[in-house]
């Protein structure tokens, strides 16, 4: 079973390796629409630092969102998805690999880009480190809840923004929290309750996510 | 005589409100091969994917050794080799990834034992080439390179014969048939005229099924 687990990784890291534009993809767009933030809101670093937890929350928020549409489609349609419904191993280890993978190529390369981004904003370099935590515990959860609405609309021809209708009211706490412990880090208030509810979340999601988008799968294979 | 393996008991089936067959009843044993034939459209392939578990049925059900598909996945799942329309072969990836991605999801295979099966589908030579590049005929016998692995018992196959010539068809009969033989099943669909057959041979035509 876990032999399955890495073998699927394998094949991910391949596959994403051979298509390197749709690594780079949400990382351009993640630092493009960082890099526009100070163009139309104007230079005052005061100003951009008090937004800086926002906007970086929104724009990972966003490029995750934006690498999802393609998550299952090229399985769907070249038939892996077939193979893996009617696979002994559990579905829901190899979708798990599968949303690690897009974790590790997307959320991941995200949260490394974003002690960049944030010093762009003027953010002080004592709360990178409550930045980069809460982007790693906050990014799986977009990834595993947004892999939930790709499985439900690979199926459709035009699944994109139904996806995003479906997906970015469940953001909103994540969002909410995400953003809340920076900006908490910024003002000097203490972050670990917000950083252990973030934990929650994530823990919740990973325990139950994978099920659900199995669930979401079997169901578009079988219409 | 060896009591049925797959058994369809008052199978009915409906796609964007249209009935495409009812009261379907047919039972495969070892050994057994079936072609399902009919007009486009008659559900020949809903068919295969409703046998295969990928569908569940409007009325009726789909039983193996007398219990339904649904209450025993897994004993379907590890006796199924399924191809269907799409084989599920990834452009980026080489013939023999492919195949070893392929085969891991089941039995898993050696590496020696996935050149020799693309060796007997003709692709000697081809193993390390992405896919994207190969024509469709060379694409669908990667597919087919896995029924000559080490391969489970009932084989569920839609069209298989597309896009390959006439030597590929006669050598992949010859396959089929023979799989029968040792005492597979083998459940597909095809527009071809199948010229060797095994005696258990039958076809379920759901033109003629269907009311």
């Amino acid at each position: 079973m876990s032999h399955v687990f890495v073998l699927m990784l394998l094949r991910e890291t391949r596959l994403m390796f051979r298509r390197p534009a749709e690594l780079v993809n949400p990382l351009v767009f993640f630092a493009i629409v960082i890099a526009l933030f100070p163009l139309a809101v104007g230079p005052e670093s005061q100003l951009l630092q008090t937004l800086s937890p926002g906007l970086l929350w929104v724009a990972a928020l966003l490029a995750v969102l934006l690498s999802l549409d393609g998550l299952f489609r090229s399985d769907f349609e070249d038939g892996s998805l077939e193979q893996w419904v009617v696979s002994p191993h559990p579905l829901v280890v190899l979708v798990l690999a599968k949303v690690l993978a897009h974790w590790l190529y997307c959320g991941l390369a995200l949260v490394m880009l974003s002690p960049l981004l944030a010093l762009m904003l003027g953010m002080p370099v004592d709360r990178i480190p409550t930045l980069l935590l809460s982007l790693l515990l906050g990014t799986p959860v977009l990834s595993l809840l947004g892999a939930v609405g790709a499985a439900l609309t690979v199926g459709l021809k035009r699944g994109g923004i139904l996806l995003a209708l479906l997906i970015l009211p469940l953001y909103i706490p994540v969002l909410i929290l995400g953003s809340g412990v920076i900006q908490a880090a910024l003002q000097g208030l203490p972050t670990a309750g917000y950083l252990l509810w973030m934990a929650t979340l994530t823990m919740l999601t990973l325990t139950l996510a994978p099920f659900a988008i199995a669930a979401g799968l079997r169901i578009s294979v079988g219409e | 005589m060896s009591e049925a393996y797959l058994e369809i008991v008052d199978l009915a089936c409906e796609r964007d409100w249209r009935l495409l067959f009812e009261h379907l009843q047919v039972s495969v044993k070892p050994k057994d091969m079936l072609q399902v034939s009919g007009p486009n459209g008659s559900g020949k392939t809903s068919l295969l994917r409703l046998m295969a578990g990928l569908m569940r049925p409007t009325a009726g059900d789909v039983l193996i050794k007398g219990v339904s598909i649904h209450q025993q996945r897994n004993e379907l799942a590890t006796n199924l080799l399924w191809l269907g329309h799409a084989a599920g072969i990834k452009g980026l990836l080489t013939a023999e990834e492919n195949l070893m991605w392929l085969a891991a999801l089941h039995h898993g295979a050696t590496r020696e034992q996935i050149w020799q099966a693309l060796a007997a589908v003709g692709l000697a030579g081809f193993e390390d080439v992405p896919c994207y590049t190969l024509s469709a005929g060379q694409q669908r016998r990667v597919g087919l390179a896995r029924l000559y692995l080490d391969a489970p018992a009932l084989w569920i196959l839609d069209e298989p014969f597309t896009a390959l010539d006439k030597q590929a068809v006669t050598q992949l009969e010859l396959h089929l048939a023979q799989h029968c033989d040792n005492g597979g099943m083998v459940i597909f669909t095809t527009h071809h005229y199948i010229q060797h057959t095994p005696e258990t041979f039958r076809e379920l035509d759901l033109g003629q099924a269907a009311v």
